[in-house]
């Protein structure tokens, strides 16, 4: 029984999106995408008997969802690996799916951060071997992975800052972007410094938000209204949670996720139409590319800042809708946004300025933890019919 | 020496028997790590049970307190800015520090440092350190 193809996101949605949560709980966006994403596909919230949730707001997410819903699944599932969950839970729905444990599954996240604050929902777990250092996270830990990067590869600032100039290109073709005004290099070199080499132009967003997408087997999903998004490939990877621990500072779980979800979809990084990266900060994306295998490793901050992820005119079209960097970023578990827009580009339905023309296969990657310090990895590739 | 800003700590050395000689060997100024006697490798944080076998074969030692700094970030935004670094022993394991007394501006990825102790507010030293 093969899992490649098994399954297809049949309906997505994000909740509102922005600073949108005054007074509002987590769960409220949760179930703003959930009843969103069932009109999308046109299933109903009784057809629902799997749920995937993870929330950094909320201890044990599934429950608070399904309260709030009034569902009792007989299937969920609660991954917590940071960002990179959701991708993660794609994969798990799929092989309970392929099991018949569930039939129709929704995968959930919701944030508040933006208006509640960072200090009322973030709390790190003291750790008597980091915490009096006072690494201020989640920015530190990939500030340190940078450093060590471009000591290693010769990489600079300058490469770091083409990343968020080509995210704030695309970011401009969307009319739901938050950031609206144009970026420069020199802006971003020049913009206030949080921890070197990171400044506040190489971090991403924090906004309100969440997301849902409605998975079910693909003999069911050609009944629905949408056209199916099959998933071909899937593939999660768990590295390290102490940076004592870590094997590698400069080469990120990407490696064995994507590795698991080409060999899933018997593809590689040369059929992907569309890139979907969670770039938390401007490194990522860098680090993913090669890690992915879109170019070699150490290459990454060269083949951005030769253009090739520029609206318009480069060949690998990347973070269409802005990204986390200048279009929105659910505090801290972005990874279920690069999902939706893997998704609306792979059914032709990104505006029109940034749709890719024929686009069949699109990539989501998701990175979960720190980076430099709890780090987990998960990779999605979707398939249009 | 005074510390640059104010170090809060919260562990709890005296209630844990696995990790309390690290910490009171802090307190006399000298970095223990442990040694896996099934690989000879060293490791940082302490345990009881080796990380690389899950032995118990395992021993502390007194590491040389001679480092290169692996990676670094200043904290340009905390006022006043502060170093955090990760170290690499020369024993060969690494640990999340803080690099003190020295112009942050001229530090340098592989460059040479020595553990230096410096008291938090509750009184227990922890290891920093300090190019050489």
């Amino acid at each position: 029984m093969t899992l490649r193809g098994s399954i297809a996101i049949v309906g997505t949605a994000e909740s509102d999106l922005g600073a949108v949560a005054p007074g509002l709980s987590p769960v409220d966006l949760m179930a703003q995408a959930t009843h969103r994403a069932l009109a999308d596909c046109g299933l109903q919230l009784s057809d629902v008997d799997g749920v995937f949730a993870a929330a950094g707001q909320l201890r044990v997410p599934t429950l608070t969802f399904c309260q709030y819903m009034g569902i009792h699944p007989r299937y969920s599932d609660s991954t917590l690996i940071g960002g990179s969950s959701f991708m993660a839970h794609v994969l798990h729905a799929m092989a309970a799916i392929r099991q018949g444990l569930c039939s129709v599954a929704v995968v959930v996240y919701g944030s508040t951060q933006r208006s509640q604050g960072r200090s009322n929902v973030r709390r790190e777990e003291y750790d008597p071997y980091e915490s009096p250092y006072r690494p201020w996270l989640p920015p530190t830990a990939y500030a340190l992975a940078t450093s060590r990067y471009m000591h290693e590869y010769g990489a600079t600032r300058e490469n770091l800052a083409d990343v968020a100039v080509a995210a704030r290109q695309w970011a401009l073709l969307n009319p739901a972007a938050w950031e609206k005004k144009p970026l420069t290099r020199q802006e971003v070199l020049d913009s206030r410094m949080v921890c070197s080499p990171l400044s506040v132009r190489d971090c991403c967003l924090v906004t309100d938000g969440g997301g849902a997408i409605i998975l079910t087997s693909a003999e069911r999903a050609k009944d629905l209204r949408r056209k199916p998004a099959y998933v071909l490939g899937a593939g999660e990877a768990l590295s390290h949670q102490n940076i004592s621990n870590m094997e590698n500072l400069t080469e990120t779980a990407a490696v064995h996720s994507g590795r698991r979800a080409y060999d899933m979809a018997g593809l590689s990084a040369a059929d992907v139409d569309v890139l979907e990266l969670y770039d938390a900060f401007t490194i990522t994306p860098i680090l993913f590319l090669e890690d992915l295998g879109f170019c070699a490793k150490g290459q990454g901050g060269k083949f951005v800042s030769d253009g090739n992820l520029i609206s318009g005119v480069g060949k690998l079209p990347f973070n269409t809708d802005g990204g986390g960097l200048c279009s929105n970023h659910p505090a801290n578990r972005g990874g279920i946004t690069k999902v939706i827009e893997a998704v609306r580009q792979l059914r032709g339905e990104a505006h029109p300025k940034v749709q890719v023309p024929n686009c069949d296969v699109a990539l989501a990657h998701g990175t979960g933890g720190l980076l430099g310090s709890r780090h987990g990895s998960s990779t999605l590739i979707m398939e249009r019919e | 020496m005074a510390a640059q800003r104010k170090i809060s700590f919260a562990g709890t050395p005296d209630t844990n028997p696995e990790t309390k000689p690290y910490w009171d060997a802090c307190n006399e100024g000298k970095l223990m790590i442990q040694k896996c006697l099934d690989t000879g490798k060293h490791y940082y944080h302490p345990r009881s049970l080796s990380p690389f076998t899950l032995s118990n074969r395992t021993e502390w030692v007194q590491a040389s307190g001679k480092g290169k700094i692996y990676t670094f970030s200043v904290m340009e935004r905390a006022n006043p800015p502060f170093t955090i670094a990760y170290v690499t022993l020369e024993e060969g394991t690494t640990m999340l520090t803080n690099i003190v007394d020295c112009d942050f501006s001229k530090l340098k990825i592989g460059q040479d440092v020595k553990v230096t102790f410096i008291a938090s507010e509750e009184g227990q030293k922890l290891p920093f350190f300090t190019p050489v």
